[in-house]
């Protein structure tokens, strides 16, 4: 008879059991989700046309998720520090896109060209949200740069209810409507499979759009480079002759633009905005970010899509399957139960941690 | 005993005998002195030329500020109107309830730390009176809120205690029980609906509405097919509203906040099945000026409290014009300034004057005739309060949205149907 050692007989014994504990648990939920979904299709209770409808809601969503979710990426990808304003940063986006258009919608540069308007309130959006994002990270984290972890993160969500409030401040703590667009009323139903609001449609095409762009960007060019060789190593980077501030301001300048972006079609799709706008819309793209591998662009877009179609498919999918009343109201805590387990199965989310093991 | 009580008595007649020995002139005032005993709860000592220390417990900041503004605007008109009480003047304390648990905890917190506060005329939401009820219940002091309409707080109007109220508690809005009926017979009655659905956000004012809208509803007759809800802070309305329109009601009760009606309202002109207007009803919480401009709630119902009439209520308001610049902003300005002046002529009723000019008003004297209202001529109607403290003098205006350049004072005129319980 063969004896292995203490901690072979161990090993022998332990993984098994949590090994298996795992399985019943991805098990189980496999189990639950196809239950519920047989359950709720076979209700008949939504159309097949309403399905694909909430379907594309969620992309929709998830869209404007990744857009935000793309700028925790980045700072993280570099600094490896969350900035918790980031969410403050889309709102005020989403803020001017409100001054600009409300003080457009009477002009006649409205009436004939619309689509030159809402360029110019992109342009607007996209630089003050930038100008916010580079001060935010002038006066509130460079100095903090290299102390614990911590400190940087607490001045964060420090910084974010000071953005919150100086904007409620500022501009009253009221509901803001934008005004209507008209050009993107009404729906499209291309092949006839599935209808699709024209604002949804721009807001998909926008962000797929600024999400190659970045791609482009960080790959293609030198500057591009010159952030990836910071994300993997100040120091080397800082002897190889990289402007690190510099470059650490540009990450924050993009991912304040991309916010600003985020914040104009949030106005778009959503008509309205005030200043907690960024609050929670700020927590679910850091949720997208982790649930896509922070610090992974690809992981911020994949995430965002994927929050964004389970919270707006899972409540009526599976859920309502259990009769469950009133299940929308739970579809953060399903959101956030595939926030878990995606992590307890994938601890660096769906595409992996780390850019800069992509990167070299 | 028979000793003790011949001991007593002797020894009280030798002290009234001493007492009215040494002062002959003046024995009146003295004996008022002799008389001010604190009772159980304790009482407030307001000192010669102290002022008098009442709280406001209204939601200040976040999305529904404009709600507690208007109440801290109507106290404050009160205190102005009144301008000295007992000879002392009154100074309001401002908390922010938040309009949520967390702030009605805290700024309760903040109020009770005063030992001089009298009384609190607040919280706005029912989320946040839930517990500021409960602590300043153990300190005592009363508490009358001019907005609170929940049913939990008070009863349900049948004899049943509701499980969040406490002996403290009093309100001059109206119980929703009175405004889920009034909803429910307008739109079963007046609109004709046979169906309904009900969306609610989680909070007990919105949740208190619905239920109250619902059973009323089926009593009638009528069903309601759909009850969900949404969360607070949600923006896509989309998946909650595909489900609704998919039963297909014949109307949509929603008795919730902004921003989230307003997601409901914009997106729900995306669903054939809800794209009229005239199937859409919100309750008072969403009768604001922010709202009603929104292109989506043109010909949209609200159930709400009824706008006082009367040449006193007109007077208010202009009063409110003049002070702050605008048309009062929300519904519960009058049941604010009504809480207050209902306070004020409580504790002018049950203060002891002392001699040197301090005055003692006593926590359990103060609230047994604070719920002993009866006949208070308010602006919103005669008050009388039950057992469970509601006093309101109720009355439900169903109203609806106009033109898209109506504004808040032409939607709260445009009055189709009025309410008001059988005795």
């Amino acid at each position: 008879m063969k004896t292995g050692g203490p901690g072979m007989g161990r090993r022998a014994v332990q993984l098994p059991i949590i090994d298996g504990f795992l399985w019943l648990v991805r098990i189980g939920a496999i189990v639950v989700v196809v239950w519920g979904a047989t359950q709720s299709l076979s209700s008949g209770r939504l159309s097949a046309e309403q399905w694909r409808n909430l379907v594309v809601v969620g992309i929709t969503q998830g869209s404007v998720y990744a857009l935000i979710a793309l700028g925790y990426t980045m700072v993280y990808g570099v600094l490896r520090f969350i900035n918790f304003a980031h969410g403050e940063v889309f709102m005020i986006g989403a803020m001017t896109g409100f001054f600009v258009t409300d003080a457009l919608a009477e002009t006649a540069l409205w009436r004939d060209y619309v689509w030159a308007a809402l360029a110019i309130a992109l342009v607007c959006c996209m630089a003050t949200s930038s100008i916010v994002a580079v001060l935010l990270e002038r006066v509130a984290y460079r100095r903090l740069r290299g102390l614990p972890r911590l400190i940087p993160f607490i001045t964060a969500i420090g910084a974010s209810f000071f953005l919150q409030y100086a904007i409620a401040g500022l501009f009253g703590t009221q509901v803001n409507a934008y005004p209507n667009v008209e050009p993107l009323d009404g729906t499209l139903t291309p092949l006839g499979l599935f209808s699709i609001q024209r604002v949804h449609l721009l807001v998909i095409v926008a962000g797929l759009v600024m999400m190659a762009g970045l791609h482009l960007y960080i790959e293609k060019t030198k500057a591009g480079k010159a952030i990836r060789a910071v994300a993997e190593d100040q120091e080397i980077a800082r002897l190889m002759g990289i402007n690190v501030d510099r470059t650490i301001a540009r990450v924050f300048a993009i991912g304040g633009a991309l916010a600003g972006a985020a914040g104009l079609l949030f106005g778009l799709v959503f008509e309205n905005v005030f200043f907690r706008t960024g609050f929670l819309p700020g927590i679910k793209a850091f949720t997208a970010a982790v649930l896509g591998g922070i610090g992974n662009i690809g992981g911020a877009v994949v995430g965002g899509l994927t929050l964004g179609s389970v919270e707006s498919l899972g409540p009526s999918l599976v859920l309502a399957g259990y009769d469950i009343p009133a299940a929308n109201q739970l579809k953060d805590v399903v959101a956030f139960s595939v926030l878990v387990l995606v992590l307890i199965f994938r601890p660096t989310g769906l595409l992996g941690e780390r850019l800069g093991e992509e990167r070299t | 005993m028979w000793t003790r009580r011949s001991v007593f008595v002797i020894s009280l007649f030798t002290t009234l005998a001493l007492v009215a020995a040494a002062c002959a002139g003046d024995d009146d005032e003295e004996a008022a002195t002799e008389e001010f005993e604190p009772g159980a709860l304790g009482a407030v000592e307001v000192a010669p030329g102290d002022p008098i220390l009442i709280g406001a417990h209204q939601a200040i900041s976040g999305d529904t500020a404009s709600l507690g503004t208007d109440q801290v605007r109507g106290i404050e008109l009160a205190i102005a109107d009144r301008g000295e009480l007992l000879g002392h003047e009154i100074e309001l304390q401002v908390e922010d309830d938040e309009c949520a648990a967390e702030g009605g905890t805290t700024g309760a917190q903040r109020l009770v730390a005063e030992p001089q506060l009298v009384a609190v005329v607040g919280t706005s939401c029912s989320g946040a009176a839930v517990p500021a009820a409960e602590i300043l219940s153990d300190e005592g002091i009363a508490m009358i809120s001019s907005s609170n309409t929940s049913p939990g707080l008070t009863s349900d109007l049948e004899g049943t205690e509701g499980e969040n109220h406490q002996d403290n508690y009093l309100r001059t809005a109206h119980n929703d029980i009175v405004q889920g009926q009034a909803a429910a017979n307008f739109a079963f009655e007046e609109l004709g609906a046979q169906t309904a659905a009900t969306i609610h956000d989680g909070d007990p004012y919105t949740q208190g509405l619905a239920t109250a809208f619902e059973a009323s509803f089926t009593e009638l007759g009528g069903e309601v097919i759909v009850a969900t809800a949404v969360n607070k802070g949600d923006t896509d309305m989309r998946p909650v509203l595909t489900e609704v329109a998919a039963a297909n009601p014949d109307m949509v009760f929603f008795p919730i906040f902004q921003p989230e009606a307003d997601f409901i309202v914009a997106q729900s002109n995306e669903f054939p099945e809800l794209e009229d207007t005239n199937k859409l009803m919100g309750a008072d919480g969403l009768l604001s000026d922010t709202f009603i401009v929104l292109p989506d709630t043109e010909n949209m119902y609200f159930s709400g409290p009824a706008t006082p009439t009367g040449g006193e209520y007109q007077e208010f308001v202009e009063k409110y014009n003049d002070e702050y610049g605008e048309a009062p902003i929300q519904a519960f300005h009058a049941h604010a300034y009504d809480a207050a002046n209902m306070l004020f002529d409580t504790i002018d009723a049950v203060a002891v004057e002392e001699e040197d000019g301090t005055l003692q008003i006593d926590r359990q004297a103060l609230l047994d005739e604070l719920y002993a209202t009866s006949g208070f001529e308010g602006l919103t109607g005669t008050l009388t309060c039950d057992e469970f403290g509601d006093c309101a003098d109720p009355s439900i205006d169903v109203v609806q949205n106009g033109e898209p350049e109506a504004t808040i004072e032409d939607v709260r005129g445009n009055v189709l149907y009025n309410f008001k319980p059988e005795e």
